[in-house]
């Protein structure tokens, strides 16, 4: 019989996040009273983060299939077959909580905790996004947030050489008390070399390697799916701290022990440690687990059973091998200079079995601690719908080309070098756009394929219409990707929200997912891995929406791509796609009219595949060398940027019929993309995109120094490069 | 030639060196840090980029100490080739084979970025692919890569003949504003009192194909591969 040395009150189940019922549930299950590591486990598999219970309902209705999609969601990364026998496994992740609590390490271990996921399953790491959003500039705590997740988002990923191509950086008050650090990494494998989490056989050893067991981290999972509140600083213990250097041993020697044909299954440690891994390997394969942590390699003293259970130190793998090879595996750990132990054993009684000093401190039913955590149908309210603003109701407080200059070089659109050229986007030598284009292109291996990686999401959007906002998050990375000549394949979602337990922000959940199901259906661009992050609020003030998505498409030769750089002088400026002039929750109107107000423009899915298949067309034909996407700040922004990218100007002479011209120029209509070629090629392109029916006009011509739009001052691209230049440089030094 | 690439544990550039040697048409092996000696017939020893040990103690001191670096010592007396870029040049600085050390960048961050490096000399074994004066296009990726020496060090530097690169803008120009990481007299590169080995902050072996920014950084293998005549 299991001794119980500490009574569990429901103050100690409180502190373990667990809801009464919830405790209830699981004294049923098992039958008596847990023991302390046994209440510390099934916290630890029943909190939000690791089990889902908020958001698995909704999570079903998301596409998760297509004929090249090797694994979706449920194991440690998504897999897509890209051809040529290789595949590419790739999941983005969220580190929230830790890294407003100590942003270099919390930022730091959020990309370790990513690139483990990926090499998990026994791919090579090659490229790794991020998607940051910060509160208001203002606020004291930003420069310092910014400063130590960048740091530590370089700081992790420089030293374990992978190259951080693209990213995403934004300011709003609404992540004051919790900004968003969410990073995604991409890896290669081969395809019948692809290694799961489930376990097989019975009796085959469980072996730790990696970096050893210490205090750190212990609960870190439950913080993640807690509110914030004013003594979140105390939590500062429960952050963990990184180890680059040991991760890069760590994927060297596990990359050459699966080529050794030793393992069976493999689980990185990762939120909840030991527990989480375990119980995943054995519950996958249908198996018992029995752990001897008198086994476990500890960093401290007189670490407990529970403490090692819930431990999260980094950089630590557990493995099932086959049987007779743990001496070679030793070998090759001992090597690489990484603890190696066998801690346990697969077992066919279905039970997760911990022992230590001579004493059973947890046997509870495997299975169960994953299948029969609660799951919740929490009750949710649709967002109310915001009304439409007509462009004829929105007056321009200043010149289109005051406004433009005043954009450019605004928090949010400015240039985000000052953060890129800390990160090292360049090692491995296969990185042909870097970051500050629409997508980032990688070249795979020796070529001639690419992959095209993109993370996007319009929170202001999501929160003025969650279904519309949670589309336009699909499309714009689809866009993206297509933008540069990728087909867009397959993506991973983190999906950043406030608590599910306010029915305003659960419907803010369900009206996104619907939208970003939808708009994976219609594009044929399948969910294969995902994160989900919720009770993102401190006081009860919760974020804006958040899901944000990581991208990838394919580039069959990877030489024939387009960027947003203008080229050369004299060619056709062409708009792919309508424009009405929509105004609603554009950044005109945030940032020049100092509105925050309207209903978001709707997408049309449709149109977006038309338009967006029409100008991949043209990018993989080698006709278009030049396209950008138009997003935020609408086509005024997006001119500025080809012509700043570009070092070349350009004149607009084209006005706007039926609406005023900063509707026409800042209007965020979707679908959108801009398009320069030779002035010869140009009728033929708005031939061939009348012949399909889709939306096409000249807008004017590349050429001279200076950005012209219609009947405005002219702006000089130096003007406009200063603009967007400085404000982040001068921001982080106290000047802006 | 035979390269031979020394990997210690969190080395990281390796591969992207070992790709622009083999496109020079150099042998290349990669050689573990443990080994005490140098594969027969090494021809050129390259300590790659990365950060070896984590770069946790100061760059390169340990890997400065492996089993592996007296046999590169006893080629480089012997006059054998000898290149350390970024991580390698710290472990070069490190182990004795250059002059010097390299502090953090001025602004205290990694930098990573194109950058135009002036050829100072070019009958060297290593650069006499490029024209003297050359700005070559290349790019740099480091935390500390501030090129620091004492006053009598960088007097003999000077006077030698022995800066390799400095840091300029695109016309060749040796601007303040070119120099991001505050070296001393904006070196970028150094060389050993007998030319025979080269330590350098910036990485000539990712800017090696148009595709991925250039061809600046060919100039540096090809000229190695050209000291050695005979078929690799």
């Amino acid at each position: 019989m299991i001794r119980n040395d500490v009574a569990i009150t429901p103050e100690l189940v409180k502190e373990h996040g667990l809801k009464p019922d919830e405790y209830d549930r699981f004294v049923k299950l098992i039958g008596r009273e847990p023991t302390l590591t046994e209440l510390g486990i099934v916290s630890a598999m029943w909190n939000e983060h690791c089990s889902y219970k908020s958001s698995r309902i909704h999570l079903r209705g998301l596409p998760t299939k297509a004929s090249w999609v090797i694994q979706g969601p449920g194991e440690n990364a998504g897999v897509i077959d890209i051809g040529d026998g290789l595949a590419c496994i790739f999941k983005m992740e969220s580190h929230n909580h830790p890294s407003f609590i100590e942003p270099y390490q919390g930022a730091a271990t959020g990309v370790g905790g990513i690139l483990r996921d990926v090499f998990t399953m026994g791919a090579r790491p090659i490229a790794s996004l991020n998607f940051l959003r910060f509160g208001e500039p203002d606020h004291p705590k930003t420069p310092h947030l910014v400063s130590g997740v960048v740091a530590g988002i370089g700081g992790y990923g420089n030293s374990f050489g992978v190259p951080t191509v693209g990213g995403s950086v934004g300011f709003d008050k609404r992540y004051n008390g919790n900004i968003l650090v969410n990073a995604m990494a991409v890896g290669l494998a081969r395809t019948d070399e692809i290694f799961y989490a489930k376990a097989t056989g019975v009796g085959n050893p469980i072996v730790y390697l990696g970096s050893k067991t210490g205090r750190d981290g212990i609960h870190g999972a439950t913080m993640a799916s807690a509110e914030f509140d004013d003594a979140s600083e105390e939590k500062r213990p429960t952050v963990q701290v990184g180890d680059p250097f040991a991760e890069k041993l760590l994927l060297e020697a596990c990359l050459e022990l699966m080529k050794s044909g030793a393992v069976i299954a493999i689980q990185d440690m990762g939120a909840a440690g030991l527990t989480s891994s375990a119980v995943e390997m054995g519950a996958k394969g249908n198996l018992g687990v029995e752990l001897d942590l008198d086994k476990v390699p500890c960093r401290e003293e007189g670490m407990t059973a529970y403490e090692m259970m819930l431990s999260e130190s980094q950089e630590r793998m557990l493995m099932v091998l086959k049987p007779g090879m743990e001496k070679e595996a030793e070998t090759i750990f001992h090597k690489w200079g990484l603890d190696f132990a066998v801690i346990g054993k697969t077992t066919d009684t279905l039970r997760f079995v911990i022992k230590h000093q001579g004493e059973v401190k947890a046997d509870l039913p495997i299975k169960e601690l994953g299948d029969e955590a609660p799951v919740y149908d929490r009750p949710w309210v649709e967002s109310p719908k915001q009304p439409v603003i007509e462009p004829s109701s929105v007056k321009a407080p200043m010149s289109e080309a005051e406004a433009l200059l005043k954009l450019v070089g605004s928090p949010d659109q400015c240039s985000k070098r000052w953060v890129w050229e800390q990160y090292d986007h360049l090692i491995l030598g296969n990185t042909v756009q870097t970051p500050g284009g629409d997508a980032a292109i990688v070249r795979i291996e020796d070529g001639p394929k690419g992959l095209a990686l993109t993370t996007d999401v319009t929170p202001r959007y999501c929160e003025a219409d969650p279904l519309e906002g949670g589309k336009q998050a699909v499309a714009e990375a689809w866009r993206n990707i297509t933008a540069v000549g990728g087909l867009p394949l397959a993506l991973t979602d983190n999906l950043n929200f406030a608590s599910p337990e306010r029915p305003e922000s659960m419907g803010q959940f369900v009206g996104c997912l619907k939208g970003i199901g939808e708009a994976c259906r219609a594009l044929d661009f399948p969910v294969v891995s995902g994160n989900v992050s919720l009770y993102n609020e401190t006081n009860g003030q919760g974020i804006l929406p958040t899901p944000a998505i990581g991208g990838v498409g394919l580039i069959d030769d990877v030489t024939v791509n387009a960027s947003i750089a203008f080229k050369n002088e004299g060619e056709a400026i062409i708009l792919i796609g309508a424009t009405q002039g929509w105004l609603g929750q554009s950044i005109y109107l945030r940032d020049v009219c100092g509105r925050e107000e309207g209903a978001p423009p709707p997408v049309d899915l449709a149109a977006e595949k038309r338009n967006g298949d029409f100008i991949r067309q043209l990018v993989r034909s080698g006709q278009v060398k030049t396209v950008h996407d138009c997003s935020d700040g609408g086509l005024a922004l997006a001119l500025a940027e080809m012509a700043m990218a570009g070092n070349v100007g350009a004149e607009i002479t084209a006005v706007p019929e039926g609406m005023p011209l900063h509707a026409f120029l800042f209007g965020e209509d979707q679908a959108r993309y801009l398009i320069a070629i030779d002035e010869d090629a140009a009728a033929d392109i708005l031939y061939e995109a009348g012949a399909v029916g889709i939306p096409a006009v000249t807008l004017g011509v590349t050429g001279g120094d200076s950005l012209i739009l219609p009947g405005q001052q002219a702006i000089s691209v130096k003007q406009l490069k200063t603009a967007h230049e400085s404000w982040l440089p001068d921001y982080m030094a106290g000047k802006a | 030639m035979r390269s031979a690439v020394i990997v210690f544990p969190g080395s990281n550039r390796e591969g992207d060196v070992v790709r622009a040697l083999k496109q020079a048409g150099s042998d290349v092996q990669k050689v573990w840090h443990a080994e005490h000696e140098l594969p027969k017939g090494t021809d050129l020893v390259v300590l790659p980029g990365g950060f070896s040990y984590g770069d946790y103690l100061r760059c390169g001191a340990i890997a400065g100490r492996a089993a592996v670096m007296d046999a590169v010592r006893a080629h480089a007396a012997r006059g054998g080739l000898v290149l350390g870029i970024c991580n390698g040049f710290q472990i070069l600085c490190e182990s004795g084979l250059l002059p010097g050390i390299l502090m953090r960048n001025a602004n205290l961050k990694f930098i990573c970025h194109r950058q135009f490096l002036k050829v100072e000399r070019n009958d060297t074994a290593f650069t006499k692919a490029y024209v003297q004066d050359q700005a070559i296009d290349v790019c740099v990726a480091h935390g500390e890569g501030n090129y620091t020496a004492d006053v009598e060090t960088l007097k003999r530097l000077e006077g030698e003949g022995l800066v390799a690169f400095r840091y300029c803008d695109a016309h060749g120009h040796v601007t303040a504003d070119a120099n991001r990481n505050g070296s001393m007299n904006s070196i970028a590169g150094i060389y050993s009192d007998n030319l025979n080995v080269l330590g350098m902050m910036p990485h000539p072996e990712n800017l090696i194909e148009d595709l991925v920014g250039g061809t600046d950084g060919r100039g540096l293998f090809e000229s190695l591969v050209s000291s050695f005549p005979r078929a690799a």
